[in-house]
């Protein structure tokens, strides 16, 4: 089954959030394609009758104590934030020039 | 006898028996940590264990202990003895990177849960490992400071994702590390270094605080140079943590309790289930001879060998390689440039995001986002991730079938021997198979060790056997791994990595 396209990739890139230059396509795409290609199989041996299993040792309901501890102060929260101002993380505009 | 006035002889010893001199006032905590750094500064540039190494801490950790053994205070059993740390489990105070670019010299606010019981245990952090980039690899050539190298060979892969912590070990540049093992990075890391490592059962140690990969597959453990040190590092780490949701509420396991069973009892009565698929083609010669050798020596101390089957771990490499993708995707989505770690700044932040990510994640992170994104998208879904969860149903009910006609499972941890640098890095797929051994017991959640077997015949480089045991049943391994530790080290005439080659030593 598969197969990933060089603008398949590309299309995944940016769904993941990772510019990938063209280089980037020549060298990764090939390699992505061959992994899909060899984990294709699982598909092979899952059929209806197989519950599947998301955790290894499940367990449900986890709650821990309701009550007040200490927390990271703000001051730290931000220490190793790349921009921030007025107690908040700083970033560029959200929206394009087009919108 | 240890001189333990000899700093190169004090490096030498096990962690226990370090425990043992400080006790007995043999050697300081200050003088043993700087035993173990001077070691590092004289041969850490050739293998390259470290990222940071953390001195003045370390020393004040040390003296601390000092003043208070001299007081009469009581302490912990690993009080003194120093440690090396993954670069995976934040550390206040100290850089945590993940052997990743984006989050170069990032400073972390609080500690990883096992950060702070290695603090209450009061023992000193000699510094952090070296890894793959987010623990995605097996020889540590992804990350993205450089590789490590094997001591027993500098021109070989160390193993990953782990490969610092296990040639630390290798190299004495320190007597315990903490490890993660998402598919193997404890247990193949240990096998190609001739070192122990262990990956507790899923669940078994808080990942509170550990820089997550695949949340259903990662689990902390411990990389010592003997079964008994395992044990007791073991033992320091685990335990139940309402901070960590996956945490299990059970007791930590009697390990050293179970190592002293292993060594002094034999194995009389034991079942040792041999796995079928893990063994044959693409197994080195001299690997398959080790392990072989190993068998006869779990016979001659009273278990007996069984072989079982485990049909559907043929497909448990390509289920891994949807999952951890998968979750990974997930996992590194919050490497966005916003709150920590590198910005590459354009005039959006969704481009800010993308150019971010470009720049500081390295290629193999890249594969295996793509992958994990192309998994969970819209039609595909199903077939890959649902698919890959079902495969794993099937490897657990394989578990479970062999864990009735043997009460461990064993099999070599690793194909071959350790590989060139270089080798393998331009191939994805030969890479992953490293890890052919070891993904199943991650896939399940059970717990699994890997000690030394010996050293291949043709290349003189190290062999590592692979325990397996059922969830919630990890001292078996401790007792097992004894019992036959015990039988080589009797052949060998010491530890296996005291065998290795001597470091040329540079200051």
């Amino acid at each position: 089954m598969s197969n990933l396209r060089r603008a398949d990739v590309a299309r995944l890139a940016a769904l993941a959030r990772i510019d990938m230059s063209d280089d980037d396509l020549d060298r990764l795409s090939g390699q992505i394609d061959a992994i899909v290609d060899a984990v294709a199989l699982v598909s092979e041996v899952a059929n209806e009758d197989v519950p599947a299993t998301s955790h290894p040792i499940p367990m449900s309901n986890v709650h821990r104590v309701d009550e007040v501890r200490p927390s990271l102060a703000p001051a730290d929260a931000l220490a190793a934030a790349p921009e921030a101002e007025d107690g908040r993380f700083r970033v560029p505009r959200i929206l394009g020039e087009e919108a | 006898m240890t001189d333990w006035t000899n700093p190169a002889e004090a490096t030498r010893a096990s962690a226990l028996e370090m425990s043992d001199a400080l006790r007995a006032g043999a050697i300081t905590s200050v003088a043993l940590v700087q035993a173990h750094l001077d070691r590092i500064a004289a041969v850490d540039a050739a293998v390259h264990a470290f990222l940071h190494i953390n001195t003045d801490d370390a020393l004040a950790t040390a003296a601390g202990v000092d003043a208070d053994r001299a007081a009469g205070v009581g302490l912990p059993l690993l009080a003194g003895v120093p440690i090396a740390i993954k670069d995976i489990l934040v550390t206040k105070g100290m850089p945590t990177t993940a052997g990743s670019k984006i989050l170069e010299g990032w400073m972390p606010p609080y500690d990883a849960t096992v950060t702070t019981k290695v603090r209450a245990a009061r023992m000193p952090i000699l510094g952090k490992t070296n890894m793959d980039e987010f623990a995605m690899g097996s020889s540590t050539e992804h990350s993205a400071y450089g590789a490590t190298h094997n001591p027993w060979d500098l021109d070989r892969i160390p193993g990953g994702s782990g490969g610092g912590s296990a040639a630390s070990l290798a190299a004495w540049e320190a007597p315990l590390a903490i490890g993660s093992d998402t598919g193997g990075s404890i247990r193949q890391p240990a096998a190609v270094t001739g070192t122990v490592g262990v990956k507790p059962t899923y669940g078994g140690v808080s990942r509170y605080g550990a820089i997550a990969l695949a949340s259903s597959l990662d689990q902390l453990g411990p990389c010592a140079r003997t079964v008994a040190d395992a044990a007791a590092l073991h033992e320091v780490m685990g335990g139940h943590d309402v901070m960590d949701a996956t945490s299990l509420d059970e007791p930590v396991p009697s390990c050293l309790d179970a190592v002293r069973d292993g060594a002094t009892h034999g194995l009389k009565g034991v079942r040792v289930g041999v796995v079928k698929e893990l063994s044959g083609e693409g197994y080195q010669a001299g690997v398959k001879q080790r392990f072989e050798e190993a068998l006869d020596h779990l016979r001659a101390a009273g278990a007996e060998i069984v072989e079982v089957s485990c049909p559907s771990f043929q497909y448990a490499m390509g289920a891994y390689y949807v999952i951890l993708p998968s979750e990974a995707s997930s996992n590194l989505a919050k490497f966005d440039s916003v709150r920590f770690g590198l910005r590459v700044e354009r005039d959006t932040i969704e481009k800010t995001m993308s150019a971010t990510r470009a720049e500081g994640f390295g290629d193999e992170v890249k594969r295996r986002l793509v992958l994990g994104t192309y998994a969970l998208s819209a039609g595909y879904r199903d077939a890959y991730y649902g698919s890959a969860q079902k495969v794993r149903t099937l490897i657990q009910r394989d578990f479970t079938a062999a864990f009735e006609k043997a009460d461990v499972l064993v099999s070599p941890t690793t194909p071959t021997t350790p590989f060139k640098l270089g080798e393998r890095i331009d191939d994805p797929l030969a890479m992953y198979l490293n890890d052919v051994a070891t993904i199943p017991a991650n896939l399940a959640g059970i717990p699994g060790m890997s000690l030394p077997a010996g050293l291949a015949p043709e290349d003189g480089l190290p062999v590592g056997f692979q325990l397996l045991a059922p969830a919630h049943e990890d001292a078996r391994l401790y007792r097992i791994g004894a019992a036959l530790e015990k039988a080589l080290v009797a052949e060998w005439g010491g530890a296996l990595v005291s065998k290795a080659p001597e470091l040329e030593e540079t200051r």
